[in-house]
């Protein structure tokens, strides 16, 4: 079986096996073995992955396989990989392997809860390695579906409606993205021939630039509700209050990116002309994101909360970068899904932790817990210090990127967009200056603290591989973006080149 | 053709038969009448479909095969509604339509 | 000569941070040795470049040369726009090693003394380590965004080992101003950077500052709201500068910032990291000269502001480590000022040399202030000067190193502050009378204030000690005189010998006519202070009462923090944070719950039509086909 399909195989394998586990300790044995497997699995593509390019493979896609499953409508199962496919995978990866550690207390319907958390990261993996439009398109639902009801079963607070008014707003924008994609089947072959859902193939043909402007549109908001675009984003932070700590960590830190991640792929790559054309548009709606999600977290009460909207604010920042249209934003862009995507796990993951704690996630009911869990605090200040962008964790690696790539851009429209997007990173250290200092620092405000422990051995398996991760990326970014600056030139080579005459018309 | 009688005439006794079967359905509240009412309805279809065919295509059976895969079709229904009314009535007491309207909302 | 080892001059504080980060719970106090260890061995090899800088391999042709020691890229952004990570040797770089890892050792030393009841000991020492790594890597940058990594990695060590005392509630919210406004400023570095590295193409120091190199000879002719591009650039680049620096109205962080441990004020808040951004702009100095020379006035009159205001500040306030703190903005002012006026080349560069020799000078007595400050909190566990008095009984060593320190603060030869202070006065003399003048009127207010500090502390009345103050043990004595004898020979050092703008060596001389009357303006401040001081007097109290407004408003800072909290807390959280929550809640939401519920609504309306009734169906199924009937029929006729 080649390597990327086993990605799908491995968690199928995993729920299957969990339907047949005993009891707890089973249950959650199985889905640690079968994560472990997934992770090895991914350190095992990331090797192939090198060797293949060492050994002078300059395709764009590497480990490329095609079945046609639906023969009348041209559907394939096709799969292949990039560099950035092979980041985005790794990510997963290490995010549920974490995720599986963190929900490790799950006691309430563990089974169905582990099953459904393992569904919801098949699609995830899915949706990474396909090239296909319509299989794409049949992983993100899978993903999303699950959600519904980790959400709704497992969640807190007003977990209906929370539950609900996601899976709305997803289905909503999958609504969207839907007539998009048909789109750009039913203009995949304009000389009559084949039509196809093959992302290689549409990319080789040019659309007419009347349908693309229709078109680009439709597909880049439909992925951009999941990337948490400005006015779509209240999903999140609701979502993401409601939701267990597992299955934050694995919406926030990967199902936003599968959004930012189409948006690029499917609809910056393949209507480039459109994507030229209108990048400004949606340039202020990211820009007023990334700065709006950061005042809104300024004044949250509820950690999750504040989380929520900084992921809007990061988020917003990846959209951001990729709107600006040239590789070293766009690279940034990318390393930003990476970074936050592991930075805000740690955070879900922490706060979790915390809240099994002291059963309330309200900052002012807290106080002083360096004191009580120096472990946790600790690794709460880390990731803190990851998200406003300290040198050294991994954010500062993505940001700068993104900001010296934006500066690129020659003109005054997308200089005050990036100085203003840049702004926030002052406001991002006072809304981690402000938890922390409530939270972590000060005296000890209840009496119970006292008796809380710190980390246990399963928890701090999680928090430290995420923060080897930060880490890692932050210290050595070199790799990781060399990794995505490789495959990312055949991609801006056909998006810059469609920029070209359409630019000129657009200056303002 | 068939000693003389029009096409028109066939079809007249056939759209009286159909829209009796509909007044029928329409109207009456035993869900028995009601089955009946929707035989006379298949039954004025098969008319048409033996009569079109006599009368237009007389060297083919197309209409003839319809009209016994209608009726068999019919049969099947029949079997099936009654076993319905036969269910009606054991939760409802009565085979009247309109005491059986739970599906709302 | 292969000055690669240098590398280890950053990596040993590095891992020793990680060491004891990780590892120091579990033997607590030989985590101090072991961080001190590692410093001893930074401060060994940067005396030793120092010296093979300096003396054997720096020089060709009589001119300093900028050598790369060592080289790493971390990071490419475009083809052109790489970081690297490096190490850089200049007259200047070789100076701040002299300095950081001077004060660091000695601070590491003291603070074997002075913190080690604290629970959080290990902690201490990791994070000093850090802030050592950090600091070193900033000042021997090779490029402009090396520089900005440190710069931010100096930032978060500061602020971690403000909020040191993390159960206090004022320690806390004195670590998170720091690094919020320092933050901000660097938003202008930051900004500074991209302008400058688009136009430029790079951010390698050696081709910036070149000459022939894109941003001087090569300088963008586009102008921005009547100032060229560069300008601007350059302004905002020292935005960044005066953040750190704590220039006016950037200064409110460093006065809170005294809630650290005394040490961490000595090292971080008035030797080291303060002065990063006199260094940054001495690093980028040809370009502020050549390219924005606009720039380069608003520094020199921007810092003369910044030392005199903090200086009249200075004289009232009664928390040592406050006056200190003041007294610090106003030596960063003096450093400002002297790159400000200071030109290119020859003796033109005076002003350069002299800041960055103040810098040398001030690093060493400034820290001894603190430490001598820390060794009198030490022994009377207060902060405050009301509580102190007559201590010259008590604390021999301090007494004696203080007042080595108050003296060449105060500008008498030959203690080292009178050397470097008469060489920014000659340079402001020279390029523009007016800062001289002020600068001249800030060195009587420092011997004053300075002098006043001292006798409040030493002199005065003896109030009642609960228990007898001790003198210090000998790991904080040691460091005192350490520090004492560097700031009575330090000045002797010919520094436009070592640096100066175009790193070619050239000769300076003393200026009589202008050191004199320094000298005795420094004298009536000290003389001033001593009639109000020595002894517990009543004309302070006069005084204060004739000037009261003013008097108040200084004690207050000016209100400074005030107009602070306003617009942070009321226009910022209030006016723009609250109501965009308010928003999101409302009217965004509010939209999307809107579509929910008019869903909902409409099912109501219709469902009605769902009534069950199989003939009301059938119905509408007929009607429906009827009417379909008729419309074609309609069409077709």
């Amino acid at each position: 079986m080649d390597i990327l399909t086993l990605f799908v195989v491995i968690p199928t394998l995993t729920v299957f096996a969990i339907m047949f586990a005993k009891n707890l300790e089973q249950t959650r044995m199985i889905s640690a073995v079968g994560m472990t497997a997934q992770l090895i699995n991914a350190v095992r593509l990331i090797i192939a992955y090198y060797d293949e390019r060492n050994a002078g493979n300059t395709a764009d896609f590497l480990f490329q396989k095609t079945y046609v499953w639906f023969d009348s409508l041209n559907i394939e199962y096709a799969i292949g990989i990039d560099g950035i496919g092979v980041a985005m995978i790794a990510l997963t990866a290490v995010i549920i392997f974490t995720g599986v550690f963190a929900s490790w207390t799950m006691e309430d319907l563990p089974k169905e809860f582990f099953i459904s958390l393992i569904i919801l990261a098949t699609g995830v993996f899915g949706f990474f390695i396909s090239l296909d439009l319509f299989t794409m398109f049949l992983f993100y639902e899978v993903a999303v579906i699950p959600m519904y009801l980790l959400i709704g079963i497992w969640g807190s607070g007003p977990k209906e409606y929370s539950a609900m008014k996601l899976t709305l707003m997803l289905m909503g924008g999958s609504a969207v993205l839907m007539v998009g994609l048909i789109g750009l089947y039913f203009y995949s072959a304009p000389d009559g021939g084949e039509l196809t859902f093959n992302v290689i193939e549409i990319a080789k043909v040019h659309m007419p630039i009347e349908a693309q402007r229709f078109f680009f549109p439709l597909t880049f908001v439909g992925f951009g509700v999941l990337g948490a675009l400005f006015p779509f984003h209240t999903w999140s932070p609701d979502g993401h209050a409601s939701a267990p700590t597992a299955v934050s960590m694995l919406h926030a830190g990967v199902l936003m990116k599968l959004g930012s991640y189409g948006a690029f792929r499917v609809a910056m790559y393949l209507m480039p002309e459109a994507a030229n054309e209108m990048s400004w548009f949606f340039l202020i709606l990211v820009t007023v994101s990334v700065v709006y999600g950061a005042f809104g977290a300024v004044m949250q009460k509820d950690l999750k909360y504040i989380n929520a909207y900084s992921s809007v604010s990061h988020c917003g920042l990846i959209l951001f970068g990729l709107l600006m249209l040239n590789k070293t934003a766009i690279d940034g862009a990318i390393i930003q899904m990476i970074s936050h995507g592991i930075m805000t796990a740690l955070f879900f993951a922490l706060i979790g932790m915390i809240y099994g704690r002291t059963h309330t996630r309200l900052i002012h009911e807290m106080g002083g817990l360096l004191k009580v869990m120096p472990f946790l605090s600790a690794a709460y200040v880390i990731a803190g210090l990851a998200s406003l962008g300290l040198p050294g964790l991994s954010g500062f690696v993505a940001e700068m990127t993104i900001f010296v790539g934006a500066f690129q851009q020659n003109d005054l429209f997308h200089r005050v967009a990036t100085v203003i997007a840049a702004s926030s990173i002052v406001i991002t250290a006072v809304y981690i200056l402000r938890v922390v200092g409530i939270l972590l620092q000060g005296p000890i405000k209840n009496d119970k603290y006292f008796k809380l422990s710190d980390a246990t051995w399963f928890e701090r398996v999680a928090v430290i591989t995420l923060i080897v991760g930060i880490a890692g990326i932050g210290m050595f970014p070199y790799f990781l973006s060399d990794l995505i600056m490789d495959s990312l030139h055949p991609i801006m080579d056909h998006i810059i080149e469609a920029g070209k005459p359409a630019l000129s018309q657009v200056s303002l | 053709m068939i000693a003389g009688i029009p096409l028109t005439h066939f079809l007249i006794v056939s759209t009286i038969m159909f829209f009796i079967g509909i007044y029928g359905f329409m109207v009456r509240k035993n869900l028995i009448t009601m089955l009946m009412s929707i035989e006379l309805i298949l039954n004025s279809v098969n008319i048409n479909f033996v009569v079109f065919n006599k009368y237009l295509y007389p060297h083919q059976l197309h209409g003839h095969f319809f009209s016994i895969f209608v009726i068999a079709v019919a049969a099947a229904e029949a079997a099936v509604a009654i076993a319905i009314i036969i269910n009606v009535y054991r939760r409802f007491n009565s085979i009247d339509v309109e005491q059986a309207s739970d599906m709302k909302y | 000569m292969d000055f690669s080892y240098t590398i280890w001059i950053i990596l040993v504080p590095f891992f020793m941070f990680l060491l004891i980060g990780l590892t120091g719970h579990w033997y607590k106090k030989a985590a101090g040795l072991l961080g001190t260890a590692g410093l001893a061995f930074v401060f060994l090899a940067s005396y030793y470049t120092a010296y093979k800088y300096f003396f054997e391999a720096g020089k060709v042709d009589g001119v300093y040369q900028q050598i790369i020691g060592y080289k790493l890229l971390w990071l490419s952004f475009t083809d052109k726009l790489t970081i690297d990570l490096g190490v850089m040797l200049d007259p200047i770089s070789v100076m701040m090693l002299v300095v950081v890892s001077t004060v660091s050792f000695m601070v590491h030393i003291y603070s074997l003394g002075y913190m080690k009841e604290e629970a959080g000991f290990y902690r201490f020492y990791a994070f000093l380590s850090l802030f050592t790594f950090a600091m070193m890597g900033l000042v021997v940058a090779t490029n402009i965004f090396q520089m900005y990594i440190f710069w931010e990695l100096v930032g978060v060590s500061s602020y971690l080992l403000i909020g040191f005392y993390y159960d206090r509630p004022s320690a806390v919210s004195a670590s998170k101003k720091a690094f919020i406004v320092t933050r901000f400023a660097d938003l202008g570095f930051l900004i500074g950077i991209l302008i400058l590295s688009y136009y430029t193409q790079t951010f390698d120091f050696q081709i910036i500052t070149s000459q022939n190199g894109p941003a001087i000879a090569g300088a963008p002719a586009q102008t921005f709201m009547g100032f060229s591009i560069l300008t601007w650039a350059m302004l905002l680049i020292f935005m960044g500068g005066a953040g750190k620096s704590a220039m006016f109205p950037l200064h409110i962080w460093l006065p809170d910032a005294m809630e650290g441990p005394t040490p961490v004020s000595a090292l971080i808040h008035a030797a080291t990291m303060v002065v990063a951004g006199v260094y940054l702009v001495a690093r980028l100095f040809p370009i502020y000269s050549f390219a924005a020379p606009d720039a380069l006035t608003f520094i020199g009159y921007l810092g003369a502001f910044t030392s005199l205001f903090a200086a009249i500040i200075a004289m009232t306030q009664f928390d040592i480590k406050r006056v200190l703190a003041f007294s610090t903005l106003s030596q960063i002012g003096y450093m400002m000022l002297a790159l400000g006026v200071s030109g290119y080349g020859e003796h033109n560069g005076l002003g350069y040399t002299a800041s960055m020799f103040h810098l040398f000078t001030h690093a060493m007595f400034k820290a001894l202030l603190f430490l001598g400050a820390g060794a009198v909190i030490h022994a009377v566990h207060s902060n405050f000067t009301y509580e102190m008095g007559g201590l010259r009984k008590y604390l021999k060593i301090t007494h004696i190193t203080f007042l080595v320190a108050v003296l060449a603060i105060a500008g008498i030869p030959p203690f080292a502050g009178f050397w470097s202070k008469d060489e920014i006065l000659v340079a402001a003399w020279e390029h523009n009378k007016l800062l001289f003048w002020v600068e001249y009127l800030v060195a009587g207010i420092t011997a004053f204030y300075m002098s006043r500090l001292y006798f409040l502390i030493f002199w005065n009345k003896t109030p009642h000690y609960h228990h007898t103050p001790h003198e210090a043990p000998l790991v904080m004595t040691g460091p005192l005189m350490f520090l004492a004898l560097m700031a009575i020979f330090a000045g002797l050092i010919p520094f436009s010998e070592f640096v100066s703008p175009d790193l070619t060596p050239y000769h300076t001389h003393l200026h009589y006519n202008i050191a004199i009357p320094s000298v005795l303006i420094a004298l009536l401040g000290i003389g001033v202070a001593a009639a109000f001081y020595l002894k517990e007097t009543s004309y302070p109290d006069k005084i204060t009462a004739a000037l009261k407004g003013l008097y108040k408003a200084t004690y207050n800072k000016f209100y400074i923090d005030e107009v602070y909290m306003f617009v942070t807390h009321k226009i910022i959280f209030g006016l723009i944070s609250k109501p965009i929550a308010w928003f999101d809640r409302q009217v965004i939401d509010g939209t999307m719950n809107l579509f929910g519920i008019g869903t909902l609504w409409a099912s109501r309306k219709t469902k009605g039509l769902q009534s069950g009734q199989l003939q009301q169906y059938a119905f509408a199924f007929v009607a429906g086909a009827v009417i379909l009937v008729l419309s074609f029929v309609y069409i077709w006729a």
